[in-house]
């Protein structure tokens, strides 16, 4: 998806390592999220970082490798349903369950990526769209996800074995180291050699081939990750729900993903961290409504892509001159 | 009677003939999907829910106007496709200038908008259809029975996938349509009236949903939810198939469907994801789809 990088580089603070202005508004971030669990609800709270997290993991791939997966919610769901079953009937920690789940997605993460790369664009979106269908009748059918049940009370156990999770508050605290390291594990990818040669490939993908990159391998990574850190999301979210179920692997999580990465302006670092606040938010809500919270993200997918296709931090990023 | 594999042979026909009603469905709406795709170079995400449309449309025709089954098919496609048309002008003909992949997005907010509308009025229980009294009933062939209305959902399929292959294939309107495939502006050169035509088409394209919907009515019960997962099977269709050819989309939805049917005798549990399985086979040999062209 062509993206015009319309922000100002300025190179003396890109080697300086991260822009003063992302410092800061990282540092506001992280005072904000450790007073929010004392304002809010912390299970709500705790969403909200799992789908900013998960809405980041897909911006990688759809913001910066420029491919449109309609199929991210396999990743999710089936880390959630590893993790689930991994803290409950392994009976590991949940550090270690989060982690296996997250390879869970990995591994599926390679196995698709590597299928789905070989077809572009609008085909690209079609085939993994049909295999996270594929993984929803799996997981609908197979014997360990508990079918139209889920994996049910999970137990939140100790972490390493030590620190008890059971109460919102501590957990919310592991919830906010995990998701908030993810989220700067991908601003460094995104500012990283490989990130920059991502871009070259959204841009111009054959003259990438012809300055000898080996584009495939560089999708099949860019895809790789993107799913691990959607399903590092997963598995987190499993953890505070205790619970896994249809709805994580179901295809219009896939397209709540998309819709988030939408809204808040894809190809920016900060657009789906806001997009998925907004989106978690209505549903919080609107949850009363029924079908109509359906209908309100169709209003706002047809609107987004009709008037609005920068997202909200990507007009705020054009007023400021500044790349978010 | 002779079995085979341990399997009666009622059994076996019956799933293959429901097998070829389910590729009766995927046939006609990778047709449209790719008659769409030809020209406009989007995927309508909205198709499942345009097929729903069909259905529900005739419903309506019928419990609030008392228009019957007969005239339902010309007329709930019809409305379906200006439905479209309407669709298209007031928003995917502002995204022909962007990425294809905006077209995409935007159809998958249309088909969320018409899911949840429908969702709201009608809830999910789903809606009774009852089969015209021409149709009902059904022959015994000796070897097996065959309910009327579902042979008559095959040749309807048939007749219309092969209509539209002629139409696309052999006609003067078609050799246009396949001309601007290829090149509209150069068309658009020659005097053909090309945004018309292209509205036309999509039109076209969400009618052929429309009567598949009309035609899924008795059959399945009129449901709010009946093409959201219907469609993501008819995308695996479409990547099996490839969108280059017209006869291709047909033969493929046809297939396919046999396929399954034999999966559900030999390997029920296998069924529901036995084309996903095709799918990632197809992608590993031959990634343009068995009638695509290499892109």
């Amino acid at each position: 998806m062509a993206m015009s990088d319309t922000g100002i580089t300025r190179p003396a603070a890109q080697q300086a390592g991260m822009p003063m202005l992302h410092k800061i508004i990282f540092l506001v971030l992280l005072v904000f999220l450790a007073v929010l669990p004392f304002m809010v609800y912390p299970v709500f709270a705790m969403k909200l970082m799992c789908f900013a997290l998960f809405a980041a993991a897909f911006n990688l791939l759809l913001g910066f490798g420029g491919l449109l997966s309609f199929g991210h919610a396999a990743f999710f769901g089936s880390a959630s349903y590893v993790a689930a079953h991994a803290a409950k009937v392994w009976g590991l920690t949940p550090e270690l369950a989060v982690l296996s789940g997250t390879v869970a997605a990995a591994i599926l993460g390679l196995a698709i990526g590597a299928l789905a790369i070989r077809r572009q664009g609008i085909y690209f979106a079609m085939v993994t769209l049909a295999f996270a269908q594929m993984v929803y009748f799996v997981a609908l059918q197979a014997q360990f996800t508990g079918g139209e049940d889920g994996i049910q009370s999970v137990p939140r156990g100790d972490l390493f074995g030590l620190i008890s999770l059971r109460d919102n508050v501590s957990l919310y605290f592991f919830v906010l180291a995990v998701t908030f390291g993810g989220v700067l594990m991908l601003y460094r990818i995104v500012h990283s050699p490989f990130g920059q040669v991502l871009k070259a490939i959204r841009e111009n993908e054959p003259r990438a081939i012809s300055l000898g990159y080996n584009v495939n391998r560089y999708k099949l990574m860019v895809f790789t990750l993107s799913a691990t850190f959607a399903g590092l999301a997963g598995a987190t979210k499993s953890q505070v729900f205790q619970l896994a179920s249809l709805t994580d692997v179901h295809w219009t999580m896939s397209g709540e993903v998309v819709l988030m990465t939408l809204l808040g302006g894809m190809g920016t670092i900060f657009g789906p961290l806001v997009g998925a606040a907004i989106i978690v938010t209505m549903q919080n809500y609107l949850a009363t409504f029924g079908a109509w919270v359906t209908v309100i993200q169709g209003v706002i997918f047809v609107i987004g892509v009709m008037l609005f296709r920068e997202g909200i931090v990507g007009v705020i990023a054009r007023w400021i001159k500044r790349p978010l | 009677m002779f079995e085979l594999l341990g399997i009666p042979p009622q059994a076996l026909l019956g799933q293959l003939l429901l097998g070829l009603i389910n590729g009766s469905f995927y046939a006609v709406l990778s047709l449209g999907l790719a008659v769409i795709f030809g020209l406009l170079n989007i995927i309508n995400f909205a198709h499942g829910a345009l097929y729903m449309m069909g259905a529900f449309v005739a419903w309506m025709l019928l419990n609030y106007a008392g228009i019957g089954y007969w005239p339902a098919l010309i007329l709930a496609p019809l409305i379906v496709g200006v439905f479209g048309i309407v669709l298209e002008r007031l928003m995917l003909s502002r995204l022909y200038h962007l990425d294809h992949l905006y077209g995409l997005l935007l159809t998958f907010g249309l088909a969320l908008i018409i899911q949840g509308l429908f969702r709201n009025y009608y809830g999910i229980s789903g809606l009774p259809y009852r089969i015209p009294d021409a149709l009902s009933g059904g022959y015994n062939l000796g070897f097996m029975f065959l309910p009327k209305y579902r042979g008559w959902v095959v040749v309807a399929s048939l007749v219309v996938c092969f209509g539209t292959w002629f139409m696309i294939e052999k006609t003067r309107l078609g050799a246009y349509l396949r001309a601007a495939t290829e090149n509209p502006v150069l068309v658009g050169a020659f005097g053909v009236n090309v945004p018309l035509m292209i509205m036309l088409t999509y039109g076209f394209g969400v009618a052929l949903a429309g009567f598949a919907g009309v035609l899924a009515a008795p059959i399945y019960s009129v449901n709010p939810n009946m093409g959201a997962d219907l469609i993501i099977v008819v995308f695996a269709v479409v990547v099996i198939g490839g969108m280059g050819s017209i006869m291709g989309a047909i033969l493929t939805g046809y297939f396919l469907g046999l396929i399954e049917g034999l999966t559900r005798v030999f390997y029920p549990e296998g069924s529901a994801v036995v084309i996903f399985v095709i799918m990632a086979i197809v992608l590993l040999f031959k990634p343009e789809g068995l009638f695509g062209r290499a892109a």
